[in-house]
């Protein structure tokens, strides 16, 4: 019901949007909850587990109950908090955990069982049979609990991640944060304001409460209104600080409010780095246990006074006061003011103040119980013996204030118990630069609120070598607080502690008697405090019962744990940009588009994007397509982008000894102008790298690594020199997106270059693994011969600009010639034909011994990796060694990941002699080989194994050989 | 989490890469037998309090670095460039 003259709700501004199909009026600055509760809408949601109807409770994000779906589709959002869904015209928005309905729910059977479904009953009972698990309890379970559904598509609303610095982060803009941020955005600081709500001023505006001679609501308007004008300060309105993390970072989420909108990100997850944080996060109001204190119009009585201050809204036309402080009589009055009318206020407390309005005041007494199954109907109150019944509709509970220590607790603060206010404050320092201010440090006047924001941003600018400006505080209310702490009131029903997970205090009290006295047990046991709730109304009130129970105080029994996110954000926010395409990074090469627009598929070679072959007229399939590149490689000449290879260019007097120390083999004896081979260990002995190193000059190297391990070994070359030898002069450069590096391999590779290099090629001047600078048409480049395919061939590198226009005249010169371009499939075909290992030999596991590379550990120096390499047990002959393998009957087929075993052996582990690598159809051989590791495999050349592959089911036998299946003298590598 | 580069300044622990625990600047000699080298590459504290890490910068300047942070409160104490560090060993 609206209050006529009350309310910061724009009455001129009418919106329409529909609850379950229905549509509803409300007025700009209604959220959800204020609209529904104007129509009189009492249940708004199904509890967790009982499927008890439910309605609203609060007017923040702490909203345990009215949890509910926006919007439709891809777009839908479950779990939104109507406290917090601010109305725009045309929402939509559904109920959840109801069927079929929110007045007729199914499921309601629960409550009736409840007796036999108190806490631990799904542990207890649904034990056997174990094949049940997965097939029946679990889908039954899942589908009567909880929340919210997935749409399960796919998102198409745009999420956003964002980074901000700031000298101080303000969270909260109630009294406290806005004090704050005016002290420290008038001395000149870079101030970032947090404030989860849409307007900034927190409870002064669903307080009546002056701020000097203003409302308290003019007066935050007034201050948000110079803050708006501070180039120095970031205002962030629905925004909620999630989380408090090392050195001064904090995780924050902004969300949207309005209609879905091409050009807002629904949400954007913040990482905001601040040198300080004033914590202005406020206060919770807790509710009191009592017998049914879950019925929908039951609410917090702060929340009461918002919906009247704040949006006009009375939440009830009968409303009960019930509370154990002096904020239940402030309710009262305010009611009372307003014309609502009061049917009686519940104190706690013998010595309750007298009424300040035209209602009765039960000292001394409790709520019972209520009645009114589909919403309040009836109070009863025990006032000394004496039951009393009172007709409401609405009931206003204050059980006194937790302060917001949430954020404290992020990096293992442990709240500390104040007695006096019988609440959980900060522990100081809790989080590194982080004070607590106002309410959620304990102070709960408005005039105390004020005084410490201020107080908190002059430490700060003190602290960051700032100068404050003397505090300005507005004279302000100072009311005392006085409660006298009561948590539960005895009874046989059920009474409420956490509504989200539907935990009473029966379920705790039963917890301890099965001995899970512990807090956290406890919350394991019961589900208390968990979810997205995170024990926000919760938590102080149970661990009060769990006390009570166990005989202990509050501060001995301690509190569970409040973790990150303060309030829930959601996966597509934290991955935002993540799907799709921008899950990783592309590296294109620069003869992408050409691959492409010649139906090349493109497949991922780390981040990479590399052709698996050229299709040509006729072929249906990829293998005719790798066939005849092979062919044509081995026949003619083809063309290779090998751009992706990673190139560092090392240089410095010392460059030569270093590549001594990082490479097994000796490369100071390389002659400017050659080529050589290495392999790179790690400190433990294996393999970590290989590839080739050019000697440009005495100080001038340019290293080769493999594609995926570029980074890899940058990092390590870097870690040798500053780590190990920084007295060596030397230094690297990655280049291998500077270079477009092509290989021409063929017999016909040196003809091709030599029309399009201005010098033409002689083998005096360029034998086999000769380099230097060449001239291509013009441009100055450089070229190597080396091969990885056992053809006479070349890699031609120019600056990576003229790379697309240098893979267009090789390929064309290519197909001119009988050749052409080819792509991975054949590539990986010649280097097995050729038997060159990768990293599906060197998988990190393997020696330089394993591949049969111990010779290339020179006896003459050190490097890294030597050492433990000669461990005996990396020496040993009996280790799996590389070998080839090809199928006994040339139409069998070998296949990678297969497993070796003798002859005759039966496939079992204990039998195993080693695996299958790398496999391949070598249409040059005509038959199926392969590469693997076999124990004691060098001395088995010629041996038949069987070679079994459970997982694909398949096996044949298979002949042991070298691994270098063609060309093993290399004579086309030199001619 | 934050570190400060000695060259670049505070930056956030995204630009950075872990490798572990600083032993692995003091490579023992090659016949300082298997015990050192056993030690050197296998055998590695895990305290509740401070210890020293190499980060590499490696979306920055590239440098290698010795971290002392502590891991009970997160507190970073000390980032020193691991070339200095090896200089003055």
């Amino acid at each position: 019901m609206r209050i006529e003259g009350k309310g910061l709700v724009d009455r001129t501004r009418k919106l329409r949007f529909q609850f379950d199909g229905v549509g509803h009026n409300a007025f700009a600055g209604d959220t959800v909850a204020s609209a529904l509760l104007a129509k009189g809408q009492r249940i708004v949601a199904r509890s967790f587990k009982y499927h008890r109807p439910r309605g609203i409770m609060t007017a923040g994000s702490e909203e345990p109950n009215a949890l509910v779906t926006i919007g439709q589709g891809a777009a839908q959002e479950p779990n939104v908090r109507a406290t917090v869904q601010e109305i725009y015209d045309g929402l939509k928005v559904h109920s959840q955990n109801a069927w079929p309905s929110l007045g007729f729910d199914v499921l309601e059977v629960n409550d009736f069982a409840s007796p036999f479904l108190g806490a631990g009953f799904y542990y207890k009972t649904f034990m056997w049979p174990r094949s049940f698990w997965e097939r029946l309890y679990e889908p039954v379970i899942r589908r009567a609990a909880g929340l919210g559904a997935l749409s399960g598509q796919s998102v198409e609303e745009r999420y956003e991640k964002a980074y901000a610095f700031c000298d101080l982060l303000v969270v909260g803009a109630g009294p406290a944060g806005l004090m704050a941020a005016l002290t420290a955005g008038r001395a000149g600081a870079d101030v970032i304001l947090c404030e989860q709500d849409s307007v900034l001023g927190g409870r002064l505006h669903a307080e009546d409460f002056k701020v000097d001679a203003q409302s308290g609501s003019d007066w935050a308007m007034a201050a948000a209104a110079e803050l708006a004008g501070m180039s120095n300060v970031r205002i962030m309105t629905h925004t909620s600080v999630t989380g408090a993390y090392d050195q001064g970072t904090f995780g924050a989420l902004e969300r949207w409010p309005g209609a879905p909108h091409a050009g807002s990100p629904r949400e954007t997850f913040w990482r905001i780095a601040a040198r300080r944080c004033v914590l202005a996060a406020g206060a919770l109001e807790r509710q009191i246990a009592f017998a049914n204190n879950d019925r929908p119009g039951i609410m917090t009585a702060s929340a009461v006074r918002s919906y009247l201050h704040r949006f006009g809204v009375a939440a009830g036309t009968r409303v009960a006061v019930f509370g154990n402080n002096d904020d239940a009589h402030r309710t009262a009055r305010d009611l009372d003011a307003a014309g609502v009318e009061v049917v009686g206020l519940v104190d706690t407390r013998e010595d309750a103040p007298r009424a300040q309005g035209d209602f009765p005041v039960f000292a001394g007494a409790v709520v019972e119980n209520t009645r009114g199954r589909r919403g309040l109907k009836e109070v009863m109150v025990n006032a000394g013996g004496r039951i009393r019944r009172l007709e409401a509709d609405c009931l206003a509970v204050s059980g006194g204030w937790n302060p917001t220590v949430h954020l404290t607790c992020h990096m293992n603060g442990k709240p500390v118990w104040r007695e006096d206010i019988a609440s959980f404050v900060p522990q100081d320092g809790a989080v590194p630069g982080l004070i607590a201010a106002g309410a959620c440090a304990g102070d709960f006047s408005t005039l105390a609120c004020l005084k410490a924001g201020a107080e908190a941003a002059q430490a700060v600018l003190k602290d960051i070598g700032m100068k404050p400006k003397a505090a300005d505080v507005p004279d302000a209310e100072e009311s005392p607080y006085r409660i006298r702490p009561y948590w539960s009131v005895p009874g046989h029903d059920r009474a409420w502690l956490d509504f989200q997970n539907d935990v009473t205090v029966k379920d705790i009290a039963l917890a301890a008697r099965e001995n899970f006295r512990s807090v956290e047990h406890m919350k394991r046991y019961t589900t208390q405090g968990m979810a997205p709730d995170q024990g926000k109304n919760s938590n102080v009130a149970a661990l009060a019962v769990l006390a009570d129970v166990t005989g202990r105080g509050i501060p001995e029994t301690g509190t569970t744990t409040f973790r990150p996110p303060f309030t829930p954000v959601s996966i597509a926010a934290m991955g935002a940009g993540a799907q799709g395409m921008g899950f990783a990074p592309r590296r294109l090469t620069t003869s992408h588009a050409a691959s492409v627009a010649r139906g090349a598929p493109m497949i991922e070679a780390g981040l990479w994007y590399r052709p698996s072959y050229f299709p040509a007229p006729g072929e249906s399939t990829w293998l005719e397509a790798c066939n005849r590149e092979v062919t044509m490689v081995r026949s003619a000449v083809g063309i290779c982008d090998v751009s992706t290879l990673g190139k560092i260019d090392i240089q410095g007097p010392d460059a030569a000894a270093f590549l001594d120390f990082v490479y097994t083999n000796t490369f100071s004896t390389l002659k400017p102008g050659r080529v050589r081979y290495g392999l790179m260990l790690r400190e433990d002995g294996h393999v970590m790298d290989d590839g080739t190193t050019a000697r440009l000059g005495d100080t001038h190297f340019v290293m080769t690594t493999t594609t995926a391990a570029a980074g890899a070994v940058m990092r390590h070359l870097e870690f040798v020199h500053q780590g190990l030898r920084p007295d060596w002069d030397v230094r690297f450069t990655s280049v291998t997106e500077q270079w477009a590096q092509f290989a021409v391999a063929g017999p016909k590779s040196r003809d091709l270059l030599n029309g399009l290099l201005d010098q033409p090629l002689t083998d005096a001047d360029w034998p086999f693994m000769a380099c230097g600078p060449v001239q291509v048409a013009g441009v100055a480049g450089r070229l190597f011969r080396i091969s990885f395919s056992g053809e006479h061939a070349y890699e031609v590198a120019v600056p990576a600009r003229y790379g697309a226009s240098l893979f267009a005249v090789l390929v064309a010169r290519a197909e001119q010639m009988g050749g052409g371009a080819y792509g991975m499939e054949a590539l990986n075909v010649l280097r097995i034909e050729k038997g060159h290992i990768t990293h599906a030999e060197i998988h990190s596991a393997t020696t330089a011994f394993d591949v049969g590379f111990a010779r290339m550990v020179s006896a003459k120096k050190d490097c890294v990796g030597k050492t433990m390499a000669a461990r005996p047990g990396l020496m040993d002959e009996t280790r799996q060694q590389l070998v080839g393998l090809k199928p006994v009957d040339a139409t069998g087929m070998l296949t990678a990941g297969a497993h070796i075993f003798e002859r005759g052996a039966a496939a079992r582990r204990v039998n195993d002699q080693g695996y299958v690598t790398s496999v391949a159809h070598s249409p040059t051989l005509g038959h199926s080989i392969g590469l693997g590791f076999l124990a004691r495999g060098p001395a088995r050349h010629g041996e038949t194994v069987r070679v079994v592959d459970a997982v694909r089911g398949s096996e044949l036998l298979a002949t042991v050989c070298a691994p270098v299946f063609y060309d093993p003298e290399g004579g086309r590598v030199r001619g | 989490m934050r570190l400060t580069c000695p060259l670049c300044g505070e930056r956030d622990r995204r630009e950075f890469y872990y490798q572990g625990e600083a032993v692995a600047l003091h490579r023992p000699a090659p016949d300082a037998g298997e015990d050192a080298w056993e030690a050197y590459l296998h055998l590695r504290e895990n305290p509740a309090g401070l210890r020293r890490d190499l980060w590499h910068h490696e979306a920055g300047c590239g440098a290698w670095l010795v971290v002392t942070r502590n891991t009970s409160t997160h507190e970073v104490l000390d980032v020193v460039m691991a070339q200095d560090e090896r200089a003055g060993a």
